[in-house]
């Protein structure tokens, strides 16, 4: 873990005591979200209630348009709710200032999407440390740059991908770019990882190879929540929560 | 960090920012060439001024021209902060060549060259007598006679190259010089009698002071001859100006307030003599103030010039503002992707910042530095095409006082076109980064958006 970039033991980043281990390190409550499409109001989420404790891998599941992403946004501060309370470690996103919540997104939860999301202008090598680089400053970053470069390293080799390094994203493969994304949402050692369709755009072999480093992480330890409309998919989770009409179904 | 990585990655990767880059060098390039003839030709001008006026003048515009300015020479040639100081007659004239029933009207300047020399740059601008002033006004074919030195412009044409030939001998025959002789209050001095004062003078030598207007209609004629042909040698000498050289490490300002401060104790002094009513319209000024309305319009022009060039300016910025759209458009996914790992909004302006100050940067010193390799070869180009086609695009020398383009950089100029330059490109990418900083991730990654 590169120096000076993770929170300190027992507190989060922004200074908060941190919940016990049986307590949801992510909570959400009441959650209501609706988007205008021309002239009609479309209420996408009515109501979600979901927590996640610290460790769980969660699958969210539902039909196409239920609103997984947006959920999955939300609980990532991506987005903010119409109304309800998403709550990190216990306390409540909607009181997070702007700074706050980029020092979440950066350090405290690591996206990967369904279309990898990757930099075209840098390296395999700098789109994993990246987290790293945008936490600091010039100077900040001079001082930390070996580990970052290394840590990064390292997680390419765990990811398979140790001899594309300095490769662009372009030259590499749907199932490579995807762990390259991978690689760059651990990098900071969030306490969640949140997944918006990781396998969706991949074959079934590749897919699979993904799901197992997600098997592998959440037995090392890490949090993680998955959207999927795949049930298939969704059976490598923990557990498995359905998003149907708005609200949550627990399966 | 990973700003001026991707800022870098963004002006490298994207074919669209060089045509910025291009647009950018090209304005720099002709700023910095328009901007240094420009600015070198307002120098020279004020240069030459400089050198005709001296640093300071006491005078007066009347040509009644005032009284007891001996006292007053000798009061300066004391003075600590003056090197040189010279008085001058200067008046209208009508002048015929001898022999000829022609006559044409032309300012006279009535000076001691030695003195004058010493007080202004009169003795370089002569051809013959450069190096014994002294002798300014003695023909060289007949020193006996009473010489006068010539605006070149009134005796010799230029060539294309704008070089004088004095290779014909005396450029004109003996000059009859006629003044009309004023009185202490203003009326003709010879009022009922013969009117008009007529010496004959010969050519001694040309003056070619770089002044268009001084050296194509000024004659210079020894101080006690114009002094007498304009009447102003009796009953109490007058003089219309003086001009003051200060000691180089005397500084404008204070040189002209001392001479002021000297000139308001002398107008005490003398306020009960006789004829003392002339002094109260001297002036001190200087040699700023004194050839002002020769330099405002310069002036004028370059400020006009720079007008110009500030709206050539503005399309840079549009220029700029269009590229950044588009760039900023088709970055839209990165800005998301930016987002979703912690870069606020200030940093992903920031970055489009800096994407806009390279691109001023690398346009500003390719600019540059294209302006400076066509600075440096510019009149070998003008001399070329002039050669090669007959086309001189700049200044015809036979018309233009002019001897080369100015193509001295002055470094502070090229300071302010580069601040500029950069200043335009933040300009020009203020609008689209404040729209990128503006946009949600959650709008800009979705799938429907890739």
């Amino acid at each position: 873990m590169p120096a000076g970039c993770q929170a300190k033991a027992g507190r989060d980043f922004a200074g908060e005591p941190i919940m016990n281990k049986d307590d949801f390190i992510l909570k959400a409550e009441g959650i209501y979200k609706s988007y205008r499409m021309g002239v009609t109001e479309v209420e996408v989420l009515k109501g979600v209630d979901l927590g996640v404790k610290k460790g769980e891998f969660v699958a969210i599941v539902g039909a196409s348009g239920s609103g997984k992403s947006t959920l999955l946004h939300i609980l990532g501060a991506l987005d903010r709710p119409d109304k309800g309370v998403v709550a990190f470690e216990g306390r409540d996103l909607n009181r997070y200032s702007g700074g706050e919540l980029n020092r979440f997104r950066n350090k405290m939860v690591g996206f990967v999407f369904q279309f990898y999301h990757l930099l075209d202008e840098l390296s395999v090598l700098e789109n994993v440390f990246l987290p790293v680089m945008v936490s600091k400053g010039i100077i900040g970053w001079f001082g930390c740059r070996r580990r970052a470069r290394s840590r990064a390293g390292e997680l390419l080799g765990e990811l398979g991908l140790g001899e594309r390094a300095n490769h662009k994203p372009y030259q590499l493969s749907g199932g490579e770019r995807q762990r390259v994304a991978i690689g760059r949402a651990l990098m900071n050692e969030p306490s969640i990882l949140l997944a918006d369709e990781p396998t969706g755009n991949l074959d079934s072999a590749t897919g699979n190879g993904i799901l197992e480093a997600f098997e592998k992480l959440n037995q090392a330890g890490q949090t993680i929540v998955m959207v999927s409309h795949d049930e298939r998919v969704a059976q490598r989770a923990g557990r498995i929560v359905t998003l149907s009409d708005g609200k949550i179904r627990q399966t | 960090m990973y700003k001026f990585i991707l800022a870098i990655r963004y002006l490298l990767k994207r074919r669209i920012a060089y045509f910025a880059v291009f647009a950018v060098a090209l304005c720099v390039f002709i700023v910095v060439v328009v901007m240094t003839v420009m600015t070198g030709l307002v120098s020279d001008f004020r240069q030459k001024n400089h050198r005709f006026a001296g640093d300071c003048v006491v005078g007066t515009e009347s040509l009644v021209g005032f009284v007891y300015y001996e006292d007053f020479v000798k009061i300066l040639d004391q003075e600590d902060v003056v090197e040189g100081v010279s008085a001058v007659i200067k008046s209208y004239a009508l002048v015929s060549p001898v022999g000829t029933e022609r006559n044409v009207g032309v300012e006279i300047m009535g000076v001691e060259p030695v003195r004058h020399s010493r007080a202004t740059e009169f003795g370089e601008t002569l051809h013959h007598h450069r190096d014994d002033v002294s002798k300014a006004f003695e023909p060289v074919y007949e020193p006996n006679l009473m010489g006068c030195v010539i605006g070149i412009d009134m005796v010799l044409s230029r060539d294309s190259r704008g070089r004088y030939s004095y290779d014909s001998g005396p450029p004109v025959p003996g000059l009859a010089v006629s003044c009309f002789p004023l009185t202490a209050k203003g009326a003709l001095a010879k009022a009922g009698a013969g009117l008009v004062n007529t010496k004959t003078f010969y050519y001694s030598d040309t003056s070619h002071s770089g002044l268009a207007r001084v050296d194509s209609s000024m004659i210079y004629l020894p101080f006690d001859q114009a002094q007498m042909l304009c009447g102003m040698g009796e009953p109490v000498k007058r003089t219309n100006a003086i001009h003051i050289k200060f000691k180089p490490d005397v500084k404008l300002e204070a040189g002209c307030e001392r001479v002021a401060s000297l000139w308001r104790d002398f107008r005490r002094e003398k306020a009960n003599q006789k004829n003392a009513n002339l002094l109260e319209k001297v002036t001190v000024q200087s040699w700023k103030n004194y050839r002002r309305a020769f330099i405002a319009a310069m002036e004028k022009e370059q400020a006009m010039m720079i007008v110009m060039f500030a709206l050539v300016g503005i399309t840079t910025v549009f220029i700029v503002f269009v590229v950044s759209y588009m760039i900023i458009s088709h970055k839209s996914k990165d800005i998301g992707i930016l987002k979703s790992i912690g870069v606020s909004n200030a940093n992903v302006m920031l970055l489009f910042l800096c994407f806009a100050f390279l691109v001023g940067f690398l346009g500003s010193a390719i600019g540059v530095l294209g302006g400076w390799r066509f600075l440096v070869h510019i009149n070998e180009i003008e001399q070329w095409l002039y050669e090669k086609f007959e086309f001189q695009p700049l200044w015809d020398r036979t018309i233009y006082a002019i001897d080369d383009i100015p193509n001295t950089i002055d470094l502070k100029v090229l300071g302010v076109i580069i601040l500029s330059a950069i200043a335009a490109c933040l300009a020009g990418v203020l609008l689209p980064c404040r729209q990128a900083a503006r946009q949600k991730p959650v709008e800009t990654l979705q799938v429907s958006q890739l």
